[in-house]
């Protein structure tokens, strides 16, 4: 399972472009934000996540500094 | 003379004197210039590759694009965010093969990757033409943001001319290392300078941010969304998929990536980045403020929306330490753009020539690169006009069709060899180029296709030919050198 961890890499793609046309609206305005500049940065945090999850299940991160 | 000319002055100084700082206790040879001597851990990697975001663009360009563009202006925090997310994937592999190989610069690594000197002089001339209009336009940025922020005391051209000759002096003197140094410096001015700004501006006119943005809705709603036509979704989609493969092609970053000590530094800097790339953001925020308390910019003029709102709103002393930030965003990108064009200049021709040369004339060799480079460079952003605009929208375009040969080079398969990849990048810069002359568009051949289709990015049409041709050529030139030998093996055997 962990050697097909960076798989997961794909999940920001698919958020900034394959469901971009659903984010392609003004409102609502969530934290202030039209939807759409929302959706963005709600997506800059998500890969920043899902890096954070793929760096620890990476079985190359165990042991020492290369 | 003003409060704001002796700031921007002093950041000039500690600038160079920084620079110059940086090579003491270290004995300066090709390694140690061109890439720290691979020593550069998470910091500096993070603050030298964060750097390339950082650049003249986040305070001119950033926010001209939204208040002329609107939401286009969306794509840029988009795909620098994806680079980094494909980064993760990608770089570790650039830098093991660099650091067995002992690679300095980008056209070494496609030379040795292949076993082709031809393919690094093709890589090397096509990272020099995607570098000089970068280089062009930070110094153009830099000239404009300097004058404007004294009031005009200074001329543009005078305040390039002050920053190109910092540049190349503290270059020829501590390569990288001075780049990394300032690197810390600027980004310490410019997250101050950005947020606060992107803050206090909102809350200042509008009261809040939401505020501003009911504001733009009121008066200008089209600017918060894509547009139907020309700058719309699938242009968005195409753009961001395409330079996010193309970012760590871009001879600067490649380098940043061939000086880390290790692949975990890459990879932690893959996490970080992405947030820290939010801060873009700020930026689009004072876009969007000038749209109403600054209208009526025209054309490039837009990209003067931050200074002018800024001199609008602060006092001369604060527009000093927005002009000292501007000046070392274009500092930073421009040195290590330089220097690693400088080095793969060296390593895709002079070593050619010159196959035996010492480290000591392989150091000198590199560091006249380094005047050559900033002369052209110099010279362009005084005399280029529109030719100046056309090459930089292709410098993306040209620069990723070295992703195919990148990306087959990990698998070292049969379907992408030395005559391929030459052939496959070859027949793409040719696209991207006809485009660029001509502004051909899709629709010009297939004059019924929906504009879904024809707003695509031509940089994604340029590669998916490149391709086509790299794999037939491969396959090819592998079934031929096959056939003739075996015919050889038959030869020997008879």
């Amino acid at each position: 399972m962990r050697k097909y961890s960076q798989l997961l890499l794909i999940i920001p793609f698919i958020g900034m472009c394959v469901l971009l046309p659903v984010a392609n609206r003004i409102e609502p305005y969530i934290l202030g934000l039209p939807f759409l500049l929302f959706w963005i940065v709600l997506w800059m945090i998500l890969s920043s996540v899902i890096l954070f999850i793929v760096y620890k299940l990476d079985p190359a991160n165990k042991g020492s500094e290369v | 003379m003003n409060s704001a000319l002796i700031i921007i002055f002093f950041v000039a100084l500690v600038a160079l004197y920084l620079g110059i700082r940086a090579t003491r206790g270290k004995e300066m040879n090709v390694n140690e210039f061109a890439v720290g001597n691979k020593g550069f851990g998470t910091l500096f990697v993070f603050l030298l590759i964060a750097g390339e975001v950082y650049t003249t663009f986040t305070f001119l360009g950033g926010s001209g694009w939204a208040y002329s563009k609107g939401a286009a202006a969306y794509y840029v925090p988009s795909y620098i965010c994806l680079a980094y997310v494909l980064s993760y994937w990608i770089v570790p592999k650039i830098w093991r093969f660099s650091n067995k190989h002992q690679v300095i610069s980008q056209p070494q690594y496609f030379m040795k990757n292949y076993n082709s000197k031809a393919l690094g002089v093709v890589v090397a001339f096509i990272g020099l033409i995607a570098l000089i209009p970068y280089i062009v336009i930070q110094l153009k940025g830099l000239g404009i943001i300097v004058s404007e922020a004294s009031y005009g005391t200074i001329s543009p051209l005078m305040a390039s001319t002050i920053g190109a000759i910092i540049v190349t002096i503290y270059v020829t003197i501590s390569g990288i290392h001075g780049s990394a140094w300032n690197a810390v410096l600027k980004d310490a001015m410019i997250l101050f300078v950005i947020v606060f700004l992107g803050i206090y501006i909102p809350y200042h006119y509008f009261g809040g941010i939401k505020p501003l943005f009911e504001a733009i809705q009121t008066v200008r709603p089209e600017a918060l969304t894509f547009a139907s036509e020309g700058l719309s979704k699938s242009w968005f989609i195409s753009t961001i998929v395409l330079n996010a493969f193309g970012f760590y092609l871009l001879p600067q970053s490649f380098t940043v990536v061939l000086s880390a000590k290790s692949e975990r530094a890459l990879k932690k800097n893959a996490i970080t980045l992405p947030l820290y790339t939010i801060l873009i953001l700020f930026a689009f925020f004072i876009g969007f403020s000038a749209i109403i308390q600054v209208p009526g910019l025209q054309g490039a003029d837009g990209d003067l929306s931050l200074l002018r709102l800024t001199m609008q709103t602060f006092d001369p002393w604060f527009v000093g330490i927005v002009g000292g930030a501007g000046l070392l965003t274009a500092l930073v990108p421009v040195s290590v753009m330089v220097m690693s064009g400088a080095v793969g200049l060296m390593t895709g021709f002079y070593k050619l020539i010159k196959p035996n040369s010492s480290d000591r004339q392989q150091l000198t060799v590199a560091k006249l690169f380094v005047l050559f480079i900033i002369l052209i460079a110099y010279v362009f952003s005084i005399i280029g006009g529109d030719a100046l605009a056309i090459l930089n929208i292709m410098s993306y375009g040209l620069i990723t069709q070295l992703v195919p040969a990148l990306i087959f080079g990990f698998f070292n398969t049969k379907f992408m060899n030395a005559y391929g990849a030459i052939a496959g990048i070859i027949t793409g810069v040719s696209i991207v180029l006809f485009n660029s002359i001509t502004s051909f568009k899709l629709v010009n051949m297939f004059p019924n296709i929906p504009s879904v289709i024809n707003d695509i990015n031509i940089g994604f049409v340029a590669i998916a030919v490149n391709i086509f041709i790299g794999v037939s050529v491969s396959l090819i030139t592998y079934i031929f050198v096959a056939r003739e030998s075996s015919k050889v093996i038959e030869e020997l055997v008879k």
